[in-house]
Formats: C-alpha cells, sequence, structure tokens
C-alpha cells in the first residue's frame, strides 16, 4: 500500500478541463519529482492533494484513507504539508511564530483563563526545529522578512517539518535560491525521505529532479505520460516527454 | 531587556512616547492648567471614546482592513440604547444591551459584506458610514432623547475612588483586547492575516470566518463607545461620534498599527489615543474653536502614515 493514492481525478474551471484522469502512488521515504510544461496541470493537482481545490471525479487517499472531501486544514492534520513557491511566510510575524502559524498551543494564563498563546513553548519548539535543520538565522525572535531567501526557505521547510508530516509537496523550492543554498535544500530533502517522509518536488530545474528524486512523473495537458525510474531515463528522455516529441 | 526593546517587542513605536512627551511638554509651557490633577481626569474622559474606537480601529487595521463607519455606528447605538428604555419603556439594563447588540450587528453586517460578499472594506465601511448614520437620524427623527435612567448616568459621570467610570471602562476594556490581540490564537491570525493573507489560507485559518468575528468585533466597540457616550452626555444623540473615526484611526497608526497591516499593538494605541486626547484638551485650553481640532488631527494623521512610510523605506531612524 503506497502512502498517497492519487487515482483518476478530473477537475475542470468552467469548460476547461485541466485534470484529465491523474493517477500516481507515492511510498513513504520515496521522492517523486513532478515535471510539465506551464499549464500542464502541476498547480492543479497539488492544490487537489491539498484539499484547496475539490476534485470533480476521483479519489485521493492516505494511507488507505480515503480524504477526497476534506477540507485543507483537516489533511493538514492528517499529514499532508505543502510548502509554497512563494513561501506563505507572514514576513512582519517572528521566525517562531510563523512555524506555529495556525497551530499555536495554548496553556491558560495564570491556570484560569484558557486560550491564552504559549509563546514559550511556540520558541523553544521552534529553536528545536531550526537547529535540527541547521539554519543559520541570527535569532527565531526576528522577523520572518528580515531574513534572505535560502534562510526563508528553511523557515517554511521547517514549518512543514515540525508536525511529524506524513507527506511533503514542495513547489519550486529552490527557484529563487543561491547555489550554495540549492544544495542545502536538495539535502534536507533527502534527509526527510530517510526519515519516511514522502515528498512530492516540483521544479523546472531537472538537474535538482535528477539528484533528488528517485522516479519522475511527466505531466501532459493534464495526464500523466511518463512515470520514469531515474536510473532508467535520463535528461534527454524526460524532456521530450515534456515538450511531447516523444515517440 | 532595555527599554527600547521592551517596546518594541510589544510593537509600540517609540516614536509615539516621544511624541506624546513632547505634547506634554509643550502644552504645560503654554497652560498652566495643563498639568493640574483635575485636567488630568479631563484628558483621560476625553480619551475614553475615541481610545474605545480605536480599539476596534487596530484589531481591523492589523488585519490589512478599514473601519470608517466607527463613527456613525456609536451614533446609531447611542440612539437604539436609549430608544429602548425611552420610547419602549424597557428597564434600564436594555440601554447596554440596546448599544452592544446595535453596535456589534452592525459591524456583523460590514464582516458579512466584506468577507462573504467579498466587496472592499474601504466601500462597505463607508456605506455602513451613511446606513448608520441615516438610520440613527430616522430612530431619533434628528432629536436628542433625554433623559436617561440614574442607573446609566453612572456609567458616564460617576467617579468612584474619584476617578471617572469611563475610564475604567476604557482600562479594563484595553486590557482585556490587549490579551487578546497580543496572546491568543485570534490575535496571532489577525496579524497574519494582515501580513500575508495567502499564508494564512495556507495554514488552515479560516479567513472568511475570523474577517467576519474582526469587524463584528470593531463594531462591539463602536456600541461600547457609544454606551460611554450616552451615558456621558445623558442623551441618545443621533449625531454622536460625527468624524470619530478620524480621531480613531490616527490614534492607532500613532501608536504604530501597520496602516498596511500584519502589526498592531493595543498598548500603542492607547499612546496615540491620550496624544489625541492632549491635542483636543489643549487646543480647548488654548480657546480653539474645535474646528481647528478636526484639522490638527487630520494633519497629525497624514503626517503619521508619512514618518511610517519614511520609515519602513529606511529615511528615518
Amino acid at each position: 500500500m503506497s502512502l498517497l493514492e492519487i487515482n483518476g481525478i478530473e477537475k475542470a474551471f468552467g469548460a476547461v478541463k485541466v485534470l484529465h484522469g491523474v493517477t500516481l502512488n507515492v511510498a513513504a521515504g520515496e521522492v517523486v519529482g513532478l515535471v510539465g510544461d506551464n499549464g500542464a496541470g502541476k498547480s492543479t493537482l497539488m492544490k487537489a492533494i491539498t484539499g484547496v481545490y475539490p476534485v470533480d471525479k476521483g479519489s485521493v487517499r492516505l494511507n488507505g484513507q480515503d480524504v477526497t472531501n476534506t477540507s485543507p486544514g483537516d489533511r493538514r492534520a492528517l499529514g499532508i504539508e505543502m510548502i509554497y513557491q512563494d513561501l506563505a511566510l507572514a514576513a512582519q510575524q517572528d521566525v517562531a511564530n510563523n512555524i506555529f502559524l495556525g497551530r499555536e498551543p495554548t496553556k491558560r494564563l495564570w491556570g484560569l483563563i484558557p486560550g491564552m498563546v504559549d509563546k514559550a513553548r511556540i520558541d523553544a519548539e521552534a529553536q528545536k526545529m531550526v537547529d535540527r535543520l541547521g539554519v543559520k538565522i541570527p535569532s527565531i525572535h526576528i522577523p520572518v522578512g528580515m531574513l534572505s531567501g535560502g534562510q526563508q526557505q528553511t523557515i517554511a521547510i521547517a514549518r512543514a517539518l515540525t508536525f511529524q508530516p506524513k507527506l511533503v509537496i514542495m513547489d519550486e523550492p529552490t527557484a529563487a535560491l543561491a547555489v550554495k543554498e540549492v544544495g542545502s535544500v536538495l539535502d534536507l530533502i533527502a534527509q526527510m525521505a530517510a526519515e519516511g517522509i514522502g515528498v512530492i518536488l516540483i521544479s523546472h530545474r531537472l538537474n535538482d529532479i535528477f539528484q533528488a528524486c528517485s522516479r519522475i512523473v511527466v505531466l501532459r495537458r493534464g495526464a500523466v505520460i511518463a512515470d520514469l525510474d531515474r536510473r532508467h531515463t535520463d535528461m534527454a528522455e524526460v524532456v521530450s516527454y515534456i515538450v511531447g516529441a516523444h515517440a | 531587556m532595555t527599554l527600547t526593546s521592551f517596546f518594541e517587542r510589544a510593537n509600540v513605536r517609540v516614536e509615539s512616547l516621544i511624541v506624546l512627551a513632547g505634547l506634554v511638554v509643550l502644552m504645560s509651557l503654554i497652560s498652566p492648567v495643563f498639568l493640574s490633577f483635575s485636567n488630568f481626569f479631563n484628558i483621560l474622559l476625553a480619551t475614553t471614546t475615541v481610545g474605545i474606537l480605536a480599539i476596534g480601529a487596530t484589531f481591523v487595521i492589523s488585519a490589512a482592513g478599514i473601519d470608517l463607519s466607527l463613527g456613525s455606528v456609536l451614533g446609531l447605538s447611542s440612539v437604539v440604547g436609549a430608544a429602548m428604555v425611552l420610547y419602549l419603556g424597557l428597564p434600564w439594563p436594555f440601554l447596554i444591551i440596546g448599544c452592544l447588540a446595535a453596535g456589534t450587528l452592525a459591524g456583523a453586517v460590514n464582516g458579512l459584506t466584506v468577507a462573504v460578499a467579498r466587496v472592499p472594506a474601504f466601500i462597505v465601511t463607508l456605506g455602513m458610514m451613511g446606513i448608520a448614520r441615516g438610520l440613527a437620524l430616522i430612530i431619533s427623527s434628528g432629536q436628542g432623547i433625554y433623559g436617561l435612567p440614574p442607573e446609566i448616568l453612572f456609567l458616564g459621570q460617576g467617579r468612584p475612588f474619584g476617578i471617572p467610570t469611563p475610564v475604567y471602562i476604557l482600562v479594563i476594556t484595553a486590557a482585556v483586547a490587549h490579551f487578546i490581540l497580543a496572546h491568543t490564537r485570534f490575535g496571532h491570525h489577525t496579524l497574519a492575516l494582515g501580513d500575508n493573507e495567502h499564508a494564512a489560507r495556507a495554514t488552515g485559518i479560516n479567513v472568511r470566518r475570523l474577517r467576519l468575528q474582526l469587524y463584528a468585533l470593531s463594531g462591539f466597540m463602536a456600541g461600547l463607545a457609544g454606551l460611554v457616550f450616552t451615558a456621558r452626555v445623558n442623551t441618545g444623540d443621533p449625531t454622536a461620534g460625527l468624524n470619530y473615526e478620524l480621531a480613531a484611526i490616527t490614534a492607532a497608526i500613532i501608536g504604530g498599527t501597520n496602516l498596511f497591516g500584519g502589526r498592531g499593538s493595543i498598548l500603542g494605541t492607547m499612546i496615540g489615543a491620550l496624544v489625541m486626547g492632549i491635542l483636543q484638551n489643549g487646543l480647548t485650553l488654548m480657546n480653539m474653536q474645535s474646528y481647528y481640532q478636526q484639522m490638527a488631527i487630520g494633519t497629525v494623521l497624514v503626517a503619521a502614515v508619512w514618518l511610517d512610510q519614511m520609515r519602513s523605506r529606511g529615511r528615518v531612524l
């Protein structure tokens, strides 16, 4: 049984059909690269997995559990995390609060009034996560907007990893990064896979895909046209599938 | 921890304290009465109505929204509360309920229109500004509603331990509001929504519900301010709170609330409200016509936003 099983997903926006029955499996600890031209349906497929878009047909299952009709919040609670290309960080809030955004633990003020955000716990656990990922930042108390692009990327990853995710979807995590920072993000992906997390990596940088992924799935015009083992393919073949030139 | 970093961490702009201190020095040089004990309570009393409104403004602006209907909703709630008792003959607690319910309801209508119908907040609350004022004038036939029960007058004119009751109401409301904005999930989510709406959505925050709650909260504050105002002047006044949103929004901005959302502090807003109160009080002591107060507040608002813009571009401080 795979970690994630997508079966025959169809999705249309009005008259425009974007996904034509996509079927895809991801196993625990596997890094799957998802590639395709602009407009191939990558973003729509990811939003169908995270629950942002309800699907017209087909099913999404996580560890055998049908999650097709659940909300994005529910799926996040079940362990599906998404790291967006724009990172979805709140620039003026501090690093620790960003990592716990939407999932702040609470305690009682003076043991009486409930609902007080437990900032001490947030700070302690955020610091632990930052240390674990080896991110070099001046402090977890500074606003995220003051960090470099690479540091912000790792904060977004830290947020996804703090709540023991089962599946992490990363949308162009290396597109805005310097060469050295790309290496550390790819190392992180390998580390996540080693811990048993399933990863879907979307990228236009085939070098990164070939370095990080064991399987490469090509999406074209809303359908999977190739599901390749990295060891038995090469960049030329992948490119030919992407542009639709494969015989 | 230095004093500066204490205020920075509380999201209070240190400049607002400098402005406050400068204003106090200036006013005490101009008027010998300014620093007297009795005038101190005059200032606080003058601060209460705008201060309570400014709390509502702080929440909404922190979430990258705006509420231009604060002053008009204050007027509506004043009339509705007084009408409950004096027109309908209900017992005095209904004045309190009427004020708070009218404010909250008007705010909830704002919230529904912004969050569900997705009309821009600027337009929605500008519309409500006209609707609430018109409704207040219709209900009261354009006349003040006089003769409130003594229990209500205590809320506006009582002085337990020598301190005016409205000051207690402002301090307690501000303390609760500070706790909510700085220390609850609701507060954290409010700032996150104002900072980056996509981030709020992506982390599973129910943005629609949050917006609805924020505008309802802002309306509740306008209702509370309406209650205090009504009790203070002993009148359900359909023209109450005219242009008060100007002072309330100015107080929030002076206090360090980011006009574009993501940052806000009730403590800062209270400093801003005090600046508004002192400005008003000082101009009165100088025998200036109240028309000048409007000009002064308007100028301060523009100047405060301008300074904030300069600072965020790194040109000042």
